[in-house]
């Protein structure tokens, strides 16, 4: 032994050095302690089998108080009448509520309905859902692939596109209606080049427009990133022998990099489909779901429902609130399903 | 070893006493919002009172107007909520306030200053005091004057109707440039005034509603053409959906508006906001063809049912309707005064802009000219599902999503469908 090994052996080993570190750490062992012996009993009388139940207990706790619960009392109140809140006060109507929602001359046409505002929701989501999904995941995807190439500065330009995503919706819809008010930036800028502006938020066509560009901009830089690490995962081995073979880059898109890609891209679409069911915060302060009712969403629809008005209704408003979730069920189950389709294949 | 403990042990005893008013402060927390400085000067007064009972403390919670809207209502219905809180819906909520009677020192004198308005926070019938109307409103137009100055345009005289205002309005804008002939708050109270000089009734005698009448759809169709022909724009009425508010002081202030259509309740702001930039006056409500009327408002001060501290919430309540407290109130931020003795002997405002002083002036005046059906508004439970229901449906027809037949039927529908399941 070393006069240093000696030295550096007697520090640690020396009396106050190792009273110094029981006592730092006295506490974390008497918890430790405290903790290992009932856990110690539970493995011993239940098996280790059961420890996996409760370790999972307090999230199912949390999980069951603050979603299962509020889900159950949502049906409950989607049965009953009255704008009291607490469910003792309020009357049991049965279907009433559905049957309000359901009451309509012709489904086609929301203005025939009994709840016009409810059925408006109904097609302006599916508008939404229709257009804007596309068009984010396309957006998404091309930028991706611009991203996924080698170029300078290329972190900064990944940065600037996901810096949307980190801004609050309500930011982002007070940005953009500043923007396209009568007296906003796009006027000017228009004016400017010699052009007429136009109140574009006052317009139903392009009220609806906006609010799905908008949208599309504040989510794009979520969805490159997922379509990013998709492309990221793909061999570059597949591209140097198609560029051996003499491949365009085109078709090494087309045959290698879509089909690839495409498990992400399901992904992508379905958490892109999820969000636009639940369109709500942006749209409502960029359009306050105007002109008249042509960019008022469902989730407007059930807030000002149950919310908003001075004597509510919660009946109504949860009724609508539970189609909405069988909707959106729909599409949970369909991208479990993908996701469990996935897992096998890699498995396999 | 003993000394040290006696150390400790005074001073523990001394904390305790100093703590001890703390522990013996009575807590009282009002919840408030304002139009203009009303939450300054309030703070300012209950400084004041806290020094005089320094066994209360005064939490003030300044919210937005959304959060007395949407909020309070949540809080009240789950039993919960501000000990005292300033309201517009005096009637809806009636079931939440406190009644202060048997705790006031002189309930006479609350009949005698704010008895006319009670009823309009008490149920039908009831003589309990809930609080009282810290300002009167009324709804009515302001104009840019500089505008009219500019375009060589004469102000329409008091009496004038809407057919006579309309021409000058749009005369005005064309002249100057400016985008916005007539602005009108996107409220269905704001509507009712000029609807009721159309003869419109609103309700009738048994509290029933009458929507729609000949008197809503003169109006309405007023409403249509002005925005079809550019007398109003389009982004404000047709710009949101349901009953969400859009008012236009904004526009008002930056010289885009000729008339804005609002109330009372915007002078202090305009003195602050605009200041001596134009001049802005207020100017009596348009006729119609059986009345030239606004609407009777006002915001009150209410103790809740479910304060812990009735006692502590009355002195409060009794302080701040004292009459020279609610006088220096009513002085300093620019209200009409909902209090009787002071109505009488009127109230020296503070403040030098002589277009205060005009606004102050009129509205004081269209007090005098409002109608009976402008005030009993003010008293009846569903007017919110009336005054919803018109905005829903004429936003629809201003954006051309349903013709007037149809939004008036439709009217009908909601006020009836709503009123059974508020009445459930």
């Amino acid at each position: 032994m070393t006069e240093d090994t000696q030295r550096t052996t007697s520090a640690t080993t020396s009396t106050p050095w190792v009273g110094l570190k029981a006592a730092a750490f006295w506490p974390l062992r008497l918890v430790m302690d405290l903790v290992d012996r009932p856990l110690a009993w539970l493995q011993a009388t239940f098996g280790q089998r059961a420890m996996v139940v409760f370790f999972l207990l307090p999230n199912l706790a949390i999980f069951g108080i603050f979603v299962m619960l509020p889900l159950v009392i949502n049906v409950i109140y989607s049965f009953t009448g009255g704008s009291a809140l607490f469910l003792d006060e309020r009357v049991g109507v049965g279907f009433e509520q559905y049957q309000t929602l359901f009451d309509c001359r012709d489904f086609t046409d929301p203005f025939s309905c009994r709840q016009d505002a409810f059925w408006a929701g109904v097609y302006n989501t599916l508008t939404f859902m229709l257009l804007q999904v596309p068009a984010v995941a396309l957006t998404a995807l091309i930028t991706a692939l611009v991203l996924n190439r080698e170029m300078r500065g290329r972190g900064f330009w990944r940065a600037i596109f996901f810096f949307p995503v980190l801004l609050s919706p309500v930011v982002v819809g007070l940005i953009w209606k500043w923007i396209l008010e009568r007296n906003g930036l796009l006027n000017a800028l228009l004016n400017g080049l010699g052009l007429e502006g136009t109140v574009w938020l006052g317009d139903s066509f392009w009220a609806m427009f906006w609010a799905i560009f908008v949208s599309t901009w504040a989510h794009m830089g979520f969805y490159t990133l997922i379509l990013l690490a998709g492309l990221q995962s793909i061999p570059r081995d597949l591209y140097e022998a198609a560029a051996m073979d003499g491949t365009s880059r085109p078709r090494a898109l087309l045959r290698i990099t879509l089909p690839l890609l495409w498990p992400t891209m399901l992904v992508v679409l379905i958490l892109a489909l999820i969000r636009a069911v639940q369109i709500f915060d942006e749209v409502y302060v960029l359009t306050g779901g105007g002109p008249g009712t042509s960019t008022q969403m469902l989730v407007q629809y059930i807030y000002q429902t149950g919310f908003a008005a001075l004597l509510r209704n919660l009946g109504l408003a949860a009724a609508a609130s539970i189609l909405m979730g069988l909707v959106l069920m729909v599409l949970t189950l369909l991208q479990l399903g993908i996701a469990a389709r996935r897992s096998r294949e890699v498995a396999g | 070893m003993a000394h040290r403990h006696l150390k400790f042990a005074l001073t523990l005893l001394a904390g305790t006493l100093l703590a001890s008013p703390a522990l013996a402060q009575t807590e009282i927390r009002i919840m408030w919002y304002s139009d203009g400085n009303e939450g300054e000067v309030v703070a300012d007064l209950l400084e004041r009172f806290e020094a005089e009972h320094p066994e209360i403390d005064i939490v003030l919670d300044e919210v937005a107007y959304q959060t007395i809207q949407e909020n309070l209502p949540v809080q009240l219905e789950s039993g919960r909520g501000p000990d005292i809180a300033r309201v517009t819906n005096l009637q809806t909520l009636n079931e939440h306030w406190l009644d202060l009677r048997p705790y006031l020192d002189d309930p006479a004198y609350w009949e005698e200053n704010f008895g006319s308005f009670l009823d309009w926070m008490r149920p039908a019938g009831s003589d309990a005091i809930p609080g009282f109307v810290t300002q009167l409103t009324v709804t009515g137009p302001f104009i840019n004057a500089t505008l009219f100055q500019q375009a060589g345009v004469e102000v329409p005289e008091q009496g004038a109707t809407w057919e006579e205002w309309i021409p000058a309005l749009r005369q005005v804008a064309e002249a100057t440039g400016v985008p916005i002939p007539l602005a009108m708050d996107r409220s269905g109270h704001r509507f009712s005034g000029p609807a009721i000089s159309y003869g419109a009734q609103l309700i009738d005698d048994e509290g029933n509603p009458v929507v729609p009448d000949d008197g809503i759809r003169a109006m309405a169709e007023n409403i249509v053409n002005w925005h079809q022909d550019g007398t109003m724009a389009q982004e404000l009425w047709g710009g949101v959906s349901g009953t969400t508010y859009v008012g236009a002081n904004q526009e008002f202030a930056n010289a885009e508006v000729v008339m804005y259509f609002s109330g009372s309740w915007q002078i202090a702001q305009f003195a602050n906001q605009i200041g001596d930039a134009f001049d802005w006056w207020a100017v009596p409500n348009p006729c119609g063809t059986a009345a030239c009327t606004g609407m009777a408002g006002g915001a009150g001060l209410v103790g809740i049912a479910y304060t812990e501290h009735p006692e502590e919430v009355a002195t409060v309540m009794e302080y701040l309707a004292s009459e020279p407290v609610i006088r220096e109130f009513t002085a300093r931020t620019l209200f009409l005064p909902a209090h009787a003795g002071l109505a009488a002997s009127g109230v020296d405002y503070v403040s030098d802009d002589p277009n205060v002083a005009r606004a102050l002036d009129v509205f004081l005046a269209e007090v005098g000219r409002l109608e009976p059906k402008a005030i009993a508004m003010q008293a009846y439970r569903f007017n919110s599902i009336l005054y919803g229901a018109i905005i829903t449906r004429l936003g629809q027809v201003v954006a051309g999503e349903l013709t007037l037949d149809d939004a008036l039927a439709r009217m009908e529908v909601d006020i009836a469908d709503q009123i059974a399941e508020a009445s459930r």
